[in-house]
């Protein structure tokens, strides 16, 4: 893909990332323009304006292949390909009288490698399908296709049965599936054809996901949906049939069959709630509302009435954003993605909602995104173009120059008048060999030499690398060291493009939450009323403890009990997801005996009922669990709970909470009556909810972050506020995430006015109707009173500090961009020993007083300019700092924030700060935003031209995950969008040790042999070739039988090589852990640079010369069997080969590490393959076998002259290299050499004491030593 | 070379094997030794032991082989004599070409001094110098279906411009291979006279008698066109048996080649005369080619050929060299290769 196509691509995701509300007037002036030019026939498809906008309709199909166009469609991919038309002309002309040999043999290695390569194809294609929610087929399908085959749809049964019989692929799931719709099916009619199926589908048992998918398909358009009909009903169509402008009526747990826009619900005031978990995998509900225009439509009745026309964008693929305007009733009314429900989510806690089909099928949202990942290539892929390049020029070269001379000896066969050479017949020739145009003839020849020499460019290359790469992913799929017991999920490699890149990554840029940490959040401590709370001790102040010396470290101030934090999670009988708080003070009920019980009693009512939350009863076991928007809302729910105020059940205008009495002990029931929710937003950074209780008190209880929070409280308020904000910085610091938490009492008058205000701002139709509103809660957002604030915790993966330090080790640069504040991201650096003690800071921010003056004073070009040479100076100090400390051993750690971060990334400063950044350790920036992470991503990609990897677990590192070389995604809790647009996916931040340094390592090392062997196997035995044309004249004629040249590719070589690419290991994955420096091979491209490259292409030129010129020399021209015979033309063809294919094999073997059984088996069955090939082969009837006929058996082997030869040619051809490799085991070992040596020697045992100390010395060198190649 | 390591066994399988297969659909990947990567395997190190003793071995092999392949080749007795120009009467010396392709008697008579004595069978060969027999236009010049079968005699298709008789009657055997026929003939004679034999039978392969060229098929309308190769066959023998033909046909692979003529099966003492009497007929004056007659005996290696045992012993030398070169290393400098010093990047680890 054209880079420049797939930037903008790029730009626009991110653009949807940055701006999820686009402000309305901008984008709205657009519609009816380009991008924007959708329009909707509301309730009336059947408009004769309608009709010829012929939108496509709702079916949809998500193979890439079917069977139909499988094999059309993938030739076509395979002939994109320049070598593959390369050889596709070869083919062709191997017909025309051109062709040096006949015309199958060119074609048979052809029609293998692309028959190979298409299966590989297909194979991909199925395993792509099988990851597409495999889950969700089996449960899925079980489920919804037995409830459907009970309503027997006779026309999806007969699909089924027929698909079964099409495919012998029809399997287990559909056998049971397909019995138990037997069993409830009462059409006789079918019944016999489903037992024929289910007997059928038992006998076989072949590509299963391949069928399940085309059976989702067709499972999924022929889903029912109610739909408006003419006669104002509503009846039950198939999903397929859906149109543009059908409205609608969607039940509760249905799927959406389109992407609706939202009339009206069963709730009065058009509120529907959604699971999008096949979206974003986000498993809480998010709220749609309709507009108000709309949310009386709630009967068949009035929707009789209803038509409207919508007018919107085009299908895209952004998720989270629409633009449109629906004109009703004679007014314009803007849309946003509040009203847009989307196909493949589900409608949840809603009776129905009623619906407009505005995309359908291939147009929906979700069909959109389902475009494959960006496809990307590894830097070894590139770069063996290259060769191929430099390979193609040396056969234009070579054949040139065959031509040349082929031409001069052809004209001189005539010379005045006397035939030379009279036995070629120059008077009567094809034009061809004619002398009379000779140069013709020469570039004629010219064709016929592309061809004889196009063994230079390895046909089965591709096709061999892409067997390799699927093979090695399944390597990665398998390891059992990756696979994540808890969530039962192994690694997956999603592409195979880009195993060896994992082996040569120099920058990792992480996200920080669900990535480095779990992302499930804990409460874990609280600060009430000036008092904080809760006793546990966090991985970070253990790290922090760590680094101050082991001195005991005071969270609490007061209170330090360091060693409680190991014991009491003991004591605490089960452990509860959410909830990790310890304070015998205040738990179990407790707290009525402290001293301020009724702050506390109100810190925990604000928990339990400010939030947007729904609680779910598990009728079972009685208890209670929460979905809400994010987990930390669910941890505060959960601690109110644990604390005694039950939140177990809402409506939609009350709240209700089981409470704790101080005063009796026991527990009540309380009632708040729910009037106002004003919603957290990015911008506004709090929530806030309005409620009446049972004392008929009106309260607003407000939760927030404490840069919004503080200033919002009343003058006798602040009673705690010092100690609180001690405390919240003291957690801040511990790596806890902080809220403050405030409430108030309002007036009935004040609220009575407020409300009209607000009613009024919320049903404004302008389009700035949402600064409207949260202008109108911001007044009532005031006077607070400060009750405390909480502090959840984050927590560490397992494993991420050992991980990072291993990665350091092998001089891996790691940056981690988070959203965090400075504070937290900072100590999580320290907890995940990112950051580590003698470290030197260099931090660059822009919370300084005089910009923040500026900023108060509202002058934007001001701050922006202060701002800028601010950042300037900054980032100066810093690379002054590190080049004074350049000899030291000082390490350097960047810590950026997001505003400067903005000015950093300027094109002025950007080279500047990255100097800065890639000399540091390890960077950190905080505060950025996913745009800001996809650029990061971009300039260290760019900027330093070395391999990036990101990782990230969320939606939000998406655009980092696309443009890094390698996106790895954490299937964690954020949902599947990371994984969905990476490459690789593992479970756990610690597997990404084991997927660089073990399977990175490996398949560098695998791809990078293998590439360089093919180009020597291939380059051996094309000079071979030219050399024995120097001597037939440059006539064309091969030195061997067609069938050995085709078969040479094919089954002579290509096993070992293969073999190579998959199994080979230098060291073993325990010593590749063990000396992560290792790594450093990949990314210094040592294995793969061009002297290498090189060094193997002469390599096989020096031993084609010597196979050529030993094999002439030692078997011509006498006799070479004792009973007088000669060596003729196919003996020396046998002669030669047989040395060919002893070098080529012999020297995989000497070049490879790791001989398991299957390495030899490969490598000498290849050479007892052509002694098997030629006896089979020569005992075909002459016509056949031509030249080969009983060459063996009968010429060959009963003469020890030819053995002789052999073995001579064979060990002085591998000398050279042997001997080489042994001087430089000797002298100059390469990293794995001494590891191997040392491993040998049993020696690696003590090494390992000293490891670190000495890697740090060695680290220093690289860094010196990439400096130096850096300038 | 080659330490045999058994590969470390999962040590994380046996404690979650349990709980994993409590879970009725666990995704775990299974643990076997191929899928973890831990086959047993052989590791090859090139430590300076194994490099010498390799060393060492390839030149205790090779250098006896060396030795035996040179005696064998010592032994065979050779007679080259190079007779093209010799065989033109002076006066025709300067337009060779036209002597050769006129009607002139070409008869020739040469005689060969015996150095050493040479045991029968002493095999006669011709050989041609600067002649593409493996030019591509001429070595598909044949068609080997109608060699072997009668019925197939006008399968001339590959044999143009040889293959048929005036655009209509196939030739047989067609093609420019069989049309360029070689047919200078050699007789002998011995110290006066005395009649040496030429035994012509079994020159060529039996596969090729026996499969490539049919008992039944036998020669038509073969050197009749208007350009006349070479030899002409006799129309009453089958192609099995014209065995010039048959050894003709297996085209060389260099353009320096040796073929066949055929065997004396009599000893010929030091100090024989052999007497040729040689009819000098084909042309390879045309393109400079030489002529040579070659009597040579041959050994259980075949002819005489140094150049194998001499690279049997250099290579046999030089590997043991190079043995000597690394021992001499080793003792002098015997550091230890696994030695944490070369543990760094500070130099270029380059080439292969």
């Amino acid at each position: 893909m054209p880079g420049h196509s797939r930037r903008k691509m790029h730009f626009g995701k991110l653009y949807s990332f940055s701006c999820f509300k686009p402000s309305f007037r901008e984008d709205h002036d657009q519609i009816g323009q380009r991008g924007y030019s959708r329009v909707v026939y509301c309730n009336d498809p059947d408009n004769p304006e309608a009709v010829p906008l012929n939108y496509r309709g709702n079916y949809v199909s998500t193979t890439k292949y079917t069977a139909v166009n499988f094999i059309p469609k993938s030739l076509f991919e395979q002939f994109r390909r320049v070598a593959n038309i390369y050889f596709l002309v070869v083919a062709f002309v191997s017909f025309s009288p051109l062709a040096p040999y006949s015309a199958p043999s060119v074609l048979a290695p052809l029609i293998v490698v692309i028959g190979a390569t298409i299966i590989k194809e297909g194979v991909e294609d199925w395993r792509r399908k099988k990851q597409l929610q495999i889950e969700n087929l089996y449960s899925g399908i079980a489920q919804s296709a037995v409830f459907r085959l009970q309503q027997c749809d006779t026309e999806f049964l007969c699909l089924l049965a027929l698909m079964s019989f099409m495919v012998p692929g029809v399997t287990v799931p559909i056998a049971i599936l397909l019995s138990n719709a037997h069993s409830n099916c009462n059409l006789s009619s079918n019944c016999s054809l489903v037992t024929l199926t289910v007997k059928w589908g038992s006998i076989v048992t072949v590509l299963e996901e391949k069928t399940l998918k085309w059976f989702q398909d067709i499972e999924a358009n022929n889903r029912k949906v109610k739909v408006y009909g003419r006669d104002h009903t509503f009846i039950e169509t198939k999903w397929k049939n859906l149109r543009v402008g059908d409205l609608v009526k969607v039940h509760k747990d249905e799927y959406f069959p389109a992407d609706l826009l939202l009339l009206s619900s069963s709730y009065e005031d058009g509120i529907c709630y959604v699971e999008t978990m096949n979206l974003d995998g986000e498993t809480n509900l998010k709220l749609k509302r309709s507009l108000e225009a709309t949310c009386s439509l709630r009967d068949e009745e009035s929707l009789q009435k209803f038509t409207a026309v919508i007018k919107c964008e085009d299908p895209n693929e952004h998720l989270y954003s629409f633009v449109g305007t629906l004109y009703y009733d004679g007014k314009q009314y803007p849309l946003s993605p509040q009203q847009v429900l989307l196909r493949d989510s589900k409608l949840k806690n809603t009776d129905y909602i009623y619906g407009v089909v505005v995309f359908t099928g291939h147009d929906t949202k979700v069909m959109q995104n389902a475009t494959d990942p960006p496809s990307k290539r590894s830097k070894i892929e590139r770069k063996m173009d290259k060769i191929v390049y430099v390979l193609f020029s040396t056969l234009i070269l070579i054949s040139s120059v065959g031509s040349v001379f082929f031409g001069i000896a052809t004209k001189k066969d005539i010379a005045s008048g006397t035939y030379r050479r009279w036995y070629l017949r120059p008077d009567d020739t094809t034009v061809f060999y004619d002398p009379k145009r000779a140069s013709l003839a020469s570039f004629l020849h010219f064709l016929t030499g592309l061809m004889l020499y196009g063994y230079l460019i390895p046909i089965s290359l591709y096709v061999s690398i892409e067997i390799v790469k699927v093979l090695q992913c399944i390597f990665i799929n398998q390891d059992q060291d990756m696979y994540y017991e808890e969530t039962d999920k192994p690694a997956h490699a999603r592409t195979s493009n880009l195993n060896e890149e994992l082996g040569q990554v120099d920058t990792v840029l992480s996200d920080k939450t669900g990535t480095l940490t779990c992302n499930s959040m804990e409460f874990v401590k609280c600060s009430i009323a000036g008092v904080a709370y809760g006793r546990g001790m966090t991985e970070v102040e253990m790290a922090l403890a760590k680094r101050q010396g082991d001195r005991p470290f005071e969270v609490d101030g007061s209170l330090s009990d360091v060693s409680g934090h190991n014991g009491n999670t003991v004591d605490s009988g089960k452990s509860i997801k959410g909830f990790n708080f310890r304070d015998e003070r205040i738990m179990n009920g407790l707290w009525i005996n402290e001293p301020h019980a009724d702050v506390i009693q109100k810190f925990f009512r604000v928990l339990a009922i400010c939030h947007t939350a729904i609680p779910d009863l598990n009728e079972e076991s009685g208890e209670i669990s929460y979905e809400a928007e994010s987990p930390d809302e669910a941890a505060f729910v959960i601690a109110a709970r644990e604390l005694g105020f039950e939140f177990f059940g809402s409506t939609q205008t009350s709240i209700l909470l089981h409470e704790l009495d101080p005063k009796t002990g026991e527990k009540v029931t309380r009632v708040y009556e729910l009037l106002h929710v004003l919603e957290f937003t990015s911008s506004r950074k709090r929530m806030s909810i309005i409620v009446r209780n049972v004392e008929n008190q009106l309260l607003l209880l407000s939760k927030g972050a404490d840069s919004v929070m503080f200033e919002r409280l009343s003058k006798h308020g602040r009673m705690y506020e010092t100690q609180t904000r001690e405390h919240i910085k003291k957690y801040a610091e511990a790596g806890l995430r902080t809220l403050v938490i405030a409430y108030r009492e309002l007036g009935e008058d004040e609220y009575r006015i407020w409300e009209e205000e607000f009613s009024k701002a919320k049903t404004s139709v302008t389009a700035d109707r949402d600064a409207l509103v949260a202008a109108v809660a911001d007044k009532i957002e005031r006077d607070l009173i400060l009750v405390g604030a909480t502090a959840v915790e984050d927590k560490l993966q397992k494993g991420v500090p050992e991980c990072i330090d291993k990665l350091a080790q092998a001089g891996i640069k790691i940056w981690v961009l988070t959203g965090d504040k400075m504070e937290t991201a900072v100590n999580i650096g320290y907890a995940c020993s990112l950051l580590r003690q003698g470290m030197t800071q260099i931090v660059i921010t822009l919370d300084s007083p005089d910009i923040e003056a500026l900023e108060k004073q509202g002058d934007k070009e001001a701050v922006a300019k202060a701002s800028h040479e601010s950042v300037t100076r900054q980032i100066r100090e810093g690379r002054s700092q590190l080049s004074s400390a350049k000899e030291g051993s000082v390490s350097f750690g960047l810590v950026i924030d997001g505003k400067s971060l903005d000015f950093a990334l300027d094109e002025r400063l950007e080279n500047l700060f990255l100097d800065l950044a890639i000399n540091c350790a390890s960077v950190i920036c905080c505060r950025s935003s996913p745009k800001q992470k996809a650029r990061v991503t971009r300039l260290v990609k760019v900027g330093t031209g070395q391999t990036t990897l990101a990782i990230g677990d969320g939606a939000n590192d998406v655009g980092m995950l696309q443009e890094a070389d390698i996106g790895v995604g954490i299937s964690g809790v954020e949902g599947m969008q990371a994984v969905m647009s990476s490459d690789f996916a593992i479970a756990q931040f610690r597997f990404l040790e084991r997927l660089l340094l073990v399977h990175g390592h490996w398949c560098y090392r695998r791809i990078a042999m293998m590439i360089c062997y093919f180009f020597y196997k291939n380059i051996t035995f094309g000079f071979t070739l030219f050399w024995f044309e120097a001597y037939a004249s440059f006539s064309g004629e091969p030195a061997y039988n067609d069938w050995y040249m085709s078969c040479y590719n094919v089954f002579f070589t290509s096993l070992p090589v293969i073999a190579l690419g998959v199994f080979d290991q230098d060291v073993s994955a325990r010593l590749c852990l063990k000396y992560p420096l290792l790594y450093q091979e990949g990314v210094q491209n040592v294995l793969f640079n061009w002297p290498r490259v090189l060094g193997w292409m002469s390599n096989g030129v020096i031993s084609s010369i010597i196979i050529f010129f030993f094999t002439t020399n030692s078997i011509f021209n006498q006799a070479f069997r004792m009973d007088g015979h000669v060596v003729d033309y196919e003996v020396f063809g046998v002669a030669m080969y047989t040395c060919v294919v002893w070098v080529v094999n012999c020297q995989m073997a000497l070049s490879i590490n790791y001989f398991t059984w299957i390495q030899h088996f490969f490598i000498w069955g290849s050479i007892a393959l052509w002694y098997i090939f030629l006896v089979v082969y020569g005992s075909f009837p002459t016509t056949v076998s031509t030249t080969a006929y009983m060459v063996l058996v009968e010429a060959c082997a009963p003469s020890i002259l030819y053995w002789f030869t052999t073995l001579l040619v064979v060990v002085s051809t591998l000398l050279p290299y042997f001997s080489y490799r042994a001087f430089q085991t000797r002298f100059r070992p390469m990293y794995h050499d001494i590891i191997q040596i040392r491993r040998l020697e049993g020696a690696d045992s003590d090494l390992s004491i000293d490891l670190p100390a000495r890697v740090e010395i060695r680290m220093h060198n690289l860094k010196v030593n990439l400096r130096q190649r850096n300038s | 070379m080659m330490s045999s390591n058994t590969a470390s066994s999962s040590s994380g399988n046996a404690g979650s094997a349990d709980s994993s297969a409590n879970r009725r659909t666990s995704k775990r990947p299974k643990y076997s030794r191929f899928t973890q990567q831990e086959l047993p395997a052989c590791k090859p190190i090139l430590t300076p032991k194994w490099v010498i003793t390799v060393f060492l071995l390839v030149s205790i092999v090779f250098i006896p082989i060396g030795v035996a392949s040179l005696f064998a080749s010592r032994d065979v007795v050779e007679i080259v004599d190079r007779y093209e120009t010799e065989c033109i009467p002076p006066a025709n010396r300067t337009n060779k070409v036209g002597f050769i392709q006129s009607s002139a008697d070409k008869t020739c008579n040469r005689t060969i001094k015996v150095t050493k004595r040479m045991k029968q069978p002493i095999y006669i060969y011709y050989q041609l110098d600067n002649f593409y027999q493996n030019h591509r236009r001429y070595v598909k010049s044949r068609s080997d279906s109608q060699l072997k079968d009668p019925k197939s005699a006008s399968d001339t298709s590959a044999c143009d411009p040889e293959g048929t008789l005036n655009g209509t009657v196939p030739i047989v055997p067609c093609g420019l291979i069989a049309w360029s026929l070689f047919n200078d003939s050699y007789s002998f004679s011995r110290n006066n006279n005395e009649t040496l034999t030429v035994n012509k039978k079994e020159i060529s392969w039996k596969s090729d008698r026996d499969h490539k060229f049919g008992k039944a098929v036998f020669p038509k309308n073969f050197q009749n066109g208007t350009l006349i190769g070479g030899a002409s066959l006799n129309e009453s023998i089958p192609l099995s048996e014209q065995e010039d033909l048959i050894v003709w046909m297996r085209t060389a692979a260099l353009p320096t080649f040796r073929k066949l003529y055929g065997k004396i099966e009599t000893d010929l003492n030091p100090n024989d005369e052999v007497r040729v009497i040689l009819e000098n007929n084909y042309n390879t004056y045309s393109f400079n080619g030489k002529k040579k007659l070659v009597l040579s005996t041959t050994s259980w290696l075949g002819g005489k050929n140094d150049f194998l045992g001499i690279a049997y012993l250099t290579v046999g030398g030089l590997c043991f060299f190079l043995a000597l070169l690394f021992t001499v290393v080793y003792l002098v400098k015997p550091r230890r290769l696994g030695d944490p010093s070369y543990l760094s990047w500070n130099r270029n680890p380059g080439g292969r």
